[in-house]
């Protein structure tokens, strides 16, 4: 049985995306980062939210929890506020994180607190079947934008490094080696990391506009794409409607759990008169 | 330890000292009028007892912070108030069907929308219950003044913990906001219940009980269970289901599960209950008004009986239909247009006649509102 | 260009998990791989460099490249073997 199956529960494979779903294509990238970094699979807590993305987590074999819409980086801060020492990892959706879920992720980022965020941006509401997100293209079409959507969407990358995340990358589906190298180093930053990996839906988004099945959706992908290393040498109009893919934003700063640590040693020591229980803080609260 | 001494307390400060006896280790919030005063206690004391504090972004945050929080074993708490409480209610409902405990403190004030911040009202009855879309159990306390504040937090906590259940503490802006004189029993003397742990991650299940309102044995997460939850209907593995039978019986088990312990959920406080001809049945600030009026309308000769109530979900019919076995007549004072007394009418059935009394500008009631009810329905103009 | 014999590879195949979506045959630079009643088989095995794109790129898992053993073993072609039977239900 190979070592990479064994970071699932495959008593719930196959899963249930759909044939040529690029969710499977991230969720194996996760766990082959995961099993580089050689993570202790007992302290690795993966939390979702709500969409095709977000069934990954029944999927794999760690604490794993299956959240509401929008509302996984909330979960997922709880938990590491309360156990720093877990490696919290947050799978979410374009639609669960930039729409619904948006708060969440630009406060998130702000505070810097360590969790690894993989936003599998599939450029539409997959699981309501087809409609528009933050994510689609001005101008193409979900169920919801019949008339071609009227709205410009997020740079996802760049409201992650305003917001304040400290790792910041896109990869795609098709860039898989790269995809796994971004997570890779996204687990490695003390802080707020963000991995943009655009994917693709055929049964929706691919068949709604026209692209095509999995395979020509990930040339579409492949060619809407120009790695930022390279894009430094391109002429502009060669970079014009190109997603920047790579490592986007690496700029380490003070983490909010172990900085809370550090709060709570700073304050006990101030009060070391502090007998505890009860009243010892009640009276000593001036 | 220090003798327990007498102080000078607010209802929010003895909540949290409450929920502090309890064990609480974690609390997320949002500032909101008139609860704050819980989160900025905690924010001060929590580092001191080793606990974590953080004020997130909103109250879906908050109590999304603090299931995640109850997940790695921590016991958590939120409080807020009604435009709070409203944007909880996805996850209050998230965290029954899950089965994690935490604690919600819903400090009253008059709604609906923004209403008037600073006034007290005891209209998120229904909501307490209802709230939350789907059917679902739902224990809700309600302190009737400081020091029941204290009790109800810890005993919320103890509730949370053994049925796995989120736990509201209901209290209004008065009860929240006053001051009394209170003596706190001693932290050493209480023994705060946890929830009961599984013995060893093999053959874990996360959702087996037996059906009778079982409650199923609860794994920290990074304890090496690696369980998952998920807000779908799931097995007793936890993994997503769409099986008939399964769903039926994962609903009907977390609604026995309360069922069952509602005996010992039931708290109540009552005076003079004894042949009392009228009763009246309140909770929160309405019942401290009602207590005076009751105890003048004895003094004038009238056979008037209290029952104030600090469980108020899961419903206490037969206390209620034991309290009003003697009455001709019943007042339900309260503040809002009748929510309690519409659960006082079902379950006396037309036992006895059910005099709303409703206050909804946002004062507290006088005594003498509530007696001239008490001596209306007794057939006696209100003494001159 | 070394003088040793050419690597060959032996590519697990998932029959159970593969929904036949082409990815794998489509992006495989040498053409190695095809689909045959919905499901991923290795056609031209020996032409494998052993890039795992396809691996990597499968959604559902269900194709996995191994370095064959020198001498391989009688299952040789993972076309065949659906090793998500257990071994001792498989009748060869």
């Amino acid at each position: 049985m190979s070592d990479f199956l064994s970071y699932f529960r495959q008593d719930n494979l196959p899963h249930i995306w759909c044939p040529g779903c690029g969710h499977g294509t991230v969720t194996g990238a996760i766990v082959r980062a995961i099993a580089r970094k050689g993570l202790d699979k007992n302290k690795v807590c993966i939390v979702s939210g709500i969409g095709c993305s977000s069934r990954a987590v029944g999927y794999l074999d760690f604490d794993t929890l299956h959240t509401a819409h929008g509302r996984a980086l909330a979960f997922a801060t709880g938990i590491k506020l309360a156990r720093p020492e877990l490696k919290v990892i947050v799978m979410t959706g374009d639609g669960d994180c930039t729409a619904i879920g948006g708060n969440h992720f630009i406060h998130a980022a702000r505070r810097n607190i360590d969790i690894t965020t993989i936003v599998m941006n599939n450029n539409i509401y997959g699981m309501t079947s087809g409609q528009y997100s933050p994510m689609t293209p001005k101008g193409m079409y979900g169920t919801t934008a019949p008339y071609g959507n009227l709205e410009r969407s997020f740079d996802l990358c760049e409201l992650a490094k305003a917001a304040g995340a400290t790792y910041v990358g896109r990869a795609t589906s098709y860039h898989v080696p790269l995809l796994i190298d971004l997570i890779e180093a996204a687990l490695g930053n003390k802080g707020f990391s963000v991995v943009e990996a655009m994917v693709q839906c055929p049964t929706y988004f691919g068949r709604k506009n026209k692209i095509g099945g999995p395979v020509e959706m990930l040339e579409w992908i492949k060619e809407g794409t120009v790695n930022v290393k390279a894009a430094a040498s391109l002429p502009p109009e060669k970079l014009a409607g190109k997603a920047l893919i790579g490592e986007l934003h690496n700029a380490p700063a003070p983490e909010y759990t172990a900085d809370y640590d550090e709060l709570i040693a700073k304050v006990q020591r101030k009060f070391d008169t502090f007998q505890g229980g009860l009243y010892g803080c009640a009276s000593n609260s001036d | 330890m220090t003798k327990p001494q007498a102080k000078l307390m607010q209802g929010n400060e003895a909540c949290t000292l409450g929920a502090f006896a309890a064990g609480l280790e974690f609390y997320a919030g949002y500032p909101i009028t008139p609860s704050t005063e819980i989160a900025e206690l905690c924010s001060e004391e929590l580092p001191k007892l080793g606990g974590k504090f953080i004020q997130m972004e909103d109250e879906i945050g908050s109590i999304a912070a603090c299931i995640g929080a109850s997940l790695a074993g921590k016991k958590a708490m939120t409080a807020t108030s009604g435009p709070g409480f409203s944007l909880m209610q996805e996850c209050l409902g998230y965290a029954s069907l899950t089965e994690v405990p935490i604690v919600i403190v819903d400090v009253q004030r008059m709604g609906p929308s923004t209403g008037m911040p600073t006034s007290p009202a005891q209209a998120d009855l229904m909501q307490a219950r209802w709230g939350t879309h789907g059917d679902h159990p739902i224990v809700v306390l309600a302190p009737g003044n400081v020091r029941e504040c204290f009790e109800l937090t810890f005993r919320a906590f103890d509730i949370a913990e053994s049925l796995r259940v989120p736990v509201i503490v209901l209290m209004d802006e008065i009860v929240g906001h006053m001051r009394e004189k209170v003596i706190l029993p001693d932290p050493a003397t209480l023994k705060p219940g946890r929830r009961a742990a599984p013995e060893s991650p093999a053959g874990y299940k996360p959702y087996a009980a037996d059906s009778d309102g079982g409650v199923p044995l609860m794994a920290d997460f990074g304890t090496g269970y690696r369980w998952h939850v998920t807000g779908l209907f799931h097995d007793e593995s936890g993994r997503p289901t769409q099986k008939a039978e399964t769903c039926d019986r994962l609903l009907r088990r977390l609604s026995r599960k309360v069922e069952k312990a509602a005996p010992s959920i039931e708290s109540h406080f009552e005076e003079s209950l004894e042949e009392a001809e009228i009763v009246v049945v309140s909770f929160g600030c309405s019942a401290m008004s009602a207590l005076s009026a009751v105890r003048r309308a004895r003094r004038e000769g009238l056979k008037a009986g209290l029952l104030r109530l600090k469980s108020v979900w899961p419903f206490p019919d037969d206390l209620v239909i034991r309290a009003c076995a003697g009455a001709s007549g019943v007042v339900v004072p309260e503040m809002n247009l009748g929510q309690l007394a519409l659960e006082v009418e079902r379950s006396l059935g037309g036992r006895a006649p059910v005099r709303r009394l409703g206050k909804v500008n946002g004062e507290l009631f006088r005594p003498e509102e509530i007696f001239e009810a008490i001596a209306s329905v007794a057939g006696r103009e209100a003494a001159e | 260009m070394s003088d040793q014999p050419p690597k060959s590879y032996l590519h697990v195949i998932r029959e159970r998990y593969c929904k036949g979506c082409n990815i794998c045959v489509a992006f495989c630079p040498k053409k190695v791989l095809a689909l045959k009643s919905g499901k991923v088989f290795a056609e031209r095995p020996w032409l494998c460099i052993g890039c795992k794109m396809c691996e990597l790129r499968c959604p559902d898992y269900a194709i996995e490249v191994r370095a064959a053993e020198p001498e391989p073993d009688k299952g040789a072609n993972g076309a065949e073997q659906d090793y998500c039977l257990p071994p001792e239900a498989c009748d060869d």
